[in-house]
């Protein structure tokens, strides 16, 4: 049963300079995402480490839509945005939206290596992911979808 | 597009050594896994994984590699990893792989570990 937000709150982020992307579900797909995160990354002299990790947190929410929302339009919608001040705190953040069937934030179940290796339950470690690889993220979930919203300081 | 990653063994002894090179998602590590039970079939001993053109997984991909180290582990044999770039190799450690398989910086030092004697 999904929680039963109304509607996604506004990005924090909104107004700052931003590209939006809509993919098909569809397999590799999300590869297609990372090379805009590559290249905003780049944009402000992100290092290479730290925008590897924000490509696998964004493929990994790419892949949850994919394969969770059972979304009608077969689309998951990803809006990137970078800001900050040069000097300090330059960012790169990224909104995953899908408007599938949503979940329940709160009934998500903490995945570990115990699980993974004595109980062989090894699926359930999207969300964990992004949230060890990102800085800030944000999960909202409802009727009206799904939007992850990460942020990844420079 | 094809990002699928590409699987190359090379059998030295007893100890099968895999290069990847691209994006080990479901079909990716599919394809490791169907080489790895080949090599373990054939009695390899130890398997080293030499990850160093593969600059992307995911989660999906990481759990197929998971089964491949549990078989692995049935078998009394070993599974190391090399060349991991500093996200794999984090991600591999939060998902618990590297409480599992041994991870090395480079493929000689993973050859050198697997082919000392026990």
């Amino acid at each position: 049963m999904a929680q039963r937000d109304p509607a996604p709150s506004q990005p924090t982020a909104a107004g700052a300079p931003a590209v939006s992307l809509t993919i098909p579900v569809a397999p590799e797909m999300e590869i297609v995402a990372t090379a805009q995160a590559d290249a905003l990354g780049e944009y402000i002299d992100m290092g290479r480490d730290k925008i590897d990790e924000v490509k696998l947190a964004l493929v990994e929410a790419c892949i949850n839509a994919f394969e969770h929302s059972h979304t009608e339009d077969n689309q998951v919608h990803i809006t990137f945005r970078v800001g900050g001040r040069r000097e300090a705190g330059e960012w790169l953040e990224i909104e995953v939206l899908d408007r599938g069937r949503g979940f329940d934030t709160a009934g998500v179940e903490s995945p570990s290596p115990q699980k993974t290796f004595e109980e062989r339950r090894r699926r359930g470690w999207g969300l964990h992911i992004i949230k060890s690889l990102m800085d800030e993220v944000q999960i909202e979930s409802g009727e009206w979808g799904t939007r992850i919203l990460m942020r990844k300081y420079k | 597009m094809n990002e699928t990653c590409r699987v190359s063994v090379e059998r030295r002894g007893d100890v099968a050594v895999f290069w990847t090179d691209g994006y080990i998602n479901n079909q990716g590590g599919e394809e490791i896994a169907r080489e790895a039970y080949s090599e373990l079939d054939r009695g390899a001993r130890a398997l080293i994984m030499n990850l160093e053109k593969t600059r992307i997984v995911n989660s999906i991909g990481i759990s197929i590699l998971i089964e491949v180290l549990e078989k692995v582990m049935e078998r009394k044999a070993v599974l190391a990893f090399c060349g991991l770039t500093p996200t794999i190799d984090k991600t591999f450690r939060i998902m618990g792989l590297a409480q599992y398989a041994a991870i090395y910086p480079t493929e000689d030092e993973a050859f050198r570990a697997v082919s000392a004697p026990a």
